[in-house]
């Protein structure tokens, strides 16, 4: 019998705007876990946090491209990770994060993004989360800590099955 | 509950291929993926031997607009794509600079290319990401990062690739998966 490697674990669109878009008590059953995020936020980002922690347990290097020029930079000890949100209603970005191994309590969690926004920016992300701690919880917080996360905003994560 | 599913495969045969389509989408899931594997006939000399890879929605031909990272061993660039005209003389979003191996490429080399379409039957303009390698073991080659957009509302039904230069050459393959959120 086929074995379903790629399951959903839970989906969210935003009914009333919102400060945080939260995915909790998520099963420990996967090996690792991807989140789509179509979302519409003025702050034209948003916050990734793991078991709303915000201590400066997160770094990143990323590789960007704007349409003329190409940059890398680097941010450490950061309260959070980051994802892309459209500032439009056009809901025209894409943000794709890929949580690797999140279950495990041996080891700090890696996380890869793609956050696009076709009117501006293509960047990839690769980070580092520095807890052993399994990953119960993913948020995704507006900057802001105001209700700027739209109606309509999407948010899905799977997760995904080594065996 | 699955939720990723395989909605059609295709692979060119001899001869080669114009283009690559997926119609009568399903319009049951959430997001659209598409995983492909391609060379191209084109036997332009340029440097790092590659083809553009364009694509449509519906068969449309205006609304594209693109933004790409891309390397090619020696520095990283950066740029706006929107249309070209494929081989076939049809307009089509532009969805790299370099892009897929053409006839100089190292024998048997075939470039991948993986696209991701969300909320791809939403009333929405329609926006993707795309990953693209087109890697041969010589001095130049190219990979790259595309965040894309279709400036249109309509739920997409179908999705075909083209290539600048050329067809798609024989064993060139694509796949498309449907993955739903319920």
């Amino acid at each position: 019998m086929a074995v379903s490697a790629y399951e959903v674990i839970a989906t969210t669109t935003v009914g009333t705007a919102t400060s945080a878009v939260n995915f909790s008590s998520i099963s420990q059953a996967y090996t690792d876990l991807v989140a789509v995020v179509k979302a519409n936020d003025s702050n034209g980002y948003l916050f990734v946090r793991f078991n709303s922690d915000s201590s400066s347990l997160y770094s990143r290097t990323y590789l960007s491209g704007n349409g003329s020029s190409a940059s890398s930079a680097r941010g450490t000890g950061e309260a959070q990770g980051y994802t892309t949100a459209d500032t439009t209603t056009n809901f025209s970005n894409v943000g794709l994060l890929n949580i690797m191994n999140y279950s495990n309590t041996t080891t700090f969690k890696t996380f890869l993004g793609r956050e696009n926004l076709p009117a501006s920016s293509v960047q990839a992300t690769i980070g580092l989360y520095r807890s052993t701690s399994a990953i119960t919880t993913v948020s995704f917080l507006s900057p802001s800590a105001t209700a700027t996360i739209a109606i309509g905003s999407t948010f899905t994560l799977y997760g995904i099955k080594a065996a | 509950m699955a939720a990723y599913n395989l909605i059609a495969t295709t692979t060119v045969g001899s001869g080669g291929a114009a283009s690559i389509v997926f119609s009568g989408i399903p319009q049951t899931y959430t997001d659209l993926k598409v995983v492909v594997s391609v060379r191209s006939s084109d036997t332009s000399a340029n440097t790092g031997n590659y083809d553009p890879l364009g694509l449509q929605f519906n068969s449309s031909n205006s609304g594209y607009t693109a933004r790409e990272l891309y390397g090619n061993g020696s520095a990283a660039t950066s740029a706006s794509l929107t249309t070209m005209t494929s081989f076939t003389g049809v307009t089509v979003a532009r969805l790299t600079d370099g892009g897929i191996n053409n006839s100089n490429s190292t024998a048997s080399a075939f470039s991948s290319v993986d696209l991701y379409i969300p909320n791809y039957t939403s009333a929405n303009n329609k926006s993707f990401s795309m990953d693209f390698v087109e890697e041969q073991n010589q001095t130049a080659n190219y990979g790259g990062l595309v965040a894309g957009l279709w400036s249109n509302t309509a739920a997409i039904t179908s999705v075909s690739l083209f290539l600048k230069d050329g067809n798609f050459v024989q064993y060139s393959s694509a796949s498309l998966y449907g993955i739903k959120n319920s």
